[in-house]
């Protein structure tokens, strides 16, 4: 199967992980990105992601071949949630085995920045007030400066996940 | 406008026989709608003919007349001026209709009241739309708009634009040429020339929703993907700028210059936003 993957249903975690289980490996780490709450002031009560599944893919893959190649992973994997997503659901996760600590938790990061920076997907948030935006568009629809900012450090506007511990 | 709109030709075929083309496929009879003057105009005697009851009162008394002809038929009324109306639109009404309401009938994408004019009306319909008329009322958009009535939101915002002026005539014939015959999978008398190409196009997250459609099939003599972008960001309303996003092009990232060829699968693709 695929390294990169979508799915339209709920992430089954305990299989993912058992998907990157290897004696070789003394190290697992896994990230969970979770639908929040709020963002940038508004209170969020879902989101819907949408993608261009081909080309996302492709390099949702390479992103991972990337990463495998820098840290010297065993296994890499990284399943991206497409759809309506209630608040609390897992939206992201990638998980990575390496002979050490170090190194799977490095892939984990440099998966998950890649992934939110390279891939067309796209997050639209449906507020308490009743309106909706798609994060990092519709501000820069608005504001030119903004948009380009936005689309060079999307970090900066994106949902802050933390790391799963 | 002077002429008589029906004739009106786009890709080759007359206004009229195109809309009945499309209604033929889909319905159980088609009839034209006519004033008693209209009864022998060539064009429309090729076809069943509902005369007006009521004269003189504009397009709800054919509506009116037609309820009348079948009392117990659904009727899906269509103007014969909707160059760009294709079969999908007629589907999305189709298999919206809400029998149990007077109408079911599609918000104008201009100024989000009823488009009575690619409508279905129930059979209920036609004792209100009586008494509207005895009323003094005339507009069949004002009926809806006070009606119980099935509201759908096109999917292809411009299905229901229509043509008034002999400007708008040739400026549609032009973006027919362009774009309508592909929608309505009609290549009748449909003339490419050298250098067009067919593309197809798909939308996502705001451009989609923007453009009003998820993908369609254009034909256009853009060089290249910047100047497709211009052209599409002006027919169909796309209002974020070039530097703000990307480009594909058949399923690969691609440079805003990289030049097209028949055949090619185009993305632009807004800023992205995932994790």
């Amino acid at each position: 199967m695929s390294a990169f993957r979508f799915s339209h249903t709920a992430l089954d975690t305990a299989a993912l992980r058992a998907e990157l289980t290897d004696p070789e490996c003394g190290a697992y780490a896994a990230f969970e990105g979770w639908v929040r709450n709020h963002n940038e002031g508004q209170r969020v009560t879902r989101l819907q992601y949408e993608a261009y599944a081909p080309l996302a893919t492709r390099e949702g893959e390479r992103v991972i071949a990337e990463a495998v190649g820098r840290y010297g992973l065993r296994g890499a994997l990284c399943v991206h949630r497409i759809g309506a997503l209630p608040l609390g659901e897992i939206a992201v996760w990638v998980g990575a085995s390496a002979p050490h600590r170090d190194e799977a938790f490095r892939a984990c990061r440099y998966i998950i920045d890649e992934v939110k920076h390279r891939l067309p997907i796209w997050k639209k948030e449906y507020y308490e007030s009743g309106d909706s935006g798609w994060v990092n568009c519709e501000r820069c629809a608005a504001d030119a400066g903004a948009a380009i900012a936005s689309s060079a450090a999307p970090a900066a506007h994106g949902h802050a996940h933390g790391p799963r511990r | 406008m002077q002429r008589d709109k029906l004739a009106l030709e786009y890709g080759g075929q007359p206004q009229l026989a195109r809309a009945m083309a499309l209604l033929e496929a889909l319905v159980e009879r088609s009839f034209i709608s006519v004033r008693a003057d209209q009864r022998d105009d060539p064009q429309r005697s090729a076809y069943t003919c509902i005369t007006d009851v009521l004269p003189e009162i504009g397009p709800i008394g054919g509506i009116h007349a037609a309820l009348c002809a079948h009392a117990q038929a659904a009727w899906l009324v269509l103007a014969g001026d909707l160059p760009f109306l294709n079969a999908a639109t007629l589907q999305q009404l189709i298999a919206a209709r809400a029998p149990h309401r007077l109408a079911t009938a599609f918000r104008s994408s201009h100024d989000g009241k009823p488009e009575p004019l690619c409508a279905i009306f129930e059979p209920a319909s036609r004792a209100p739309i009586e008494a509207w008329i005895a009323a003094g009322q005339r507009c069949p958009r004002d009926f809806l708009a006070h009606s119980d009535v099935e509201l759908l939101t096109l999917r292809d915002t411009r299905a229901l634009d229509n043509v008034n002026t002999a400007a708008e005539y040739l400026q549609a014939r032009g973006e027919f040429a362009e774009h309508g015959a592909a929608a309505a999978g009609n290549g009748a008398g449909r003339t490419v020339a050298g250098a067009k190409r067919r593309l197809n196009i798909q939308y996502f997250a705001l451009l989609r929703e923007q453009a009003g459609r998820s993908q369609e099939t254009v034909t256009s003599d853009a060089a290249d993907a910047r100047a497709l972008y211009a052209e599409l960001s002006a027919t169909r309303g796309l209002k974020l700028r070039p530097e703000q996003l990307r480009v594909a092009i058949n399923e690969t990232f691609a440079d805003w210059s990289q030049s097209l060829s028949e055949g090619d699968t185009v993305v632009f693709l807004p800023p992205v936003a995932g994790g």
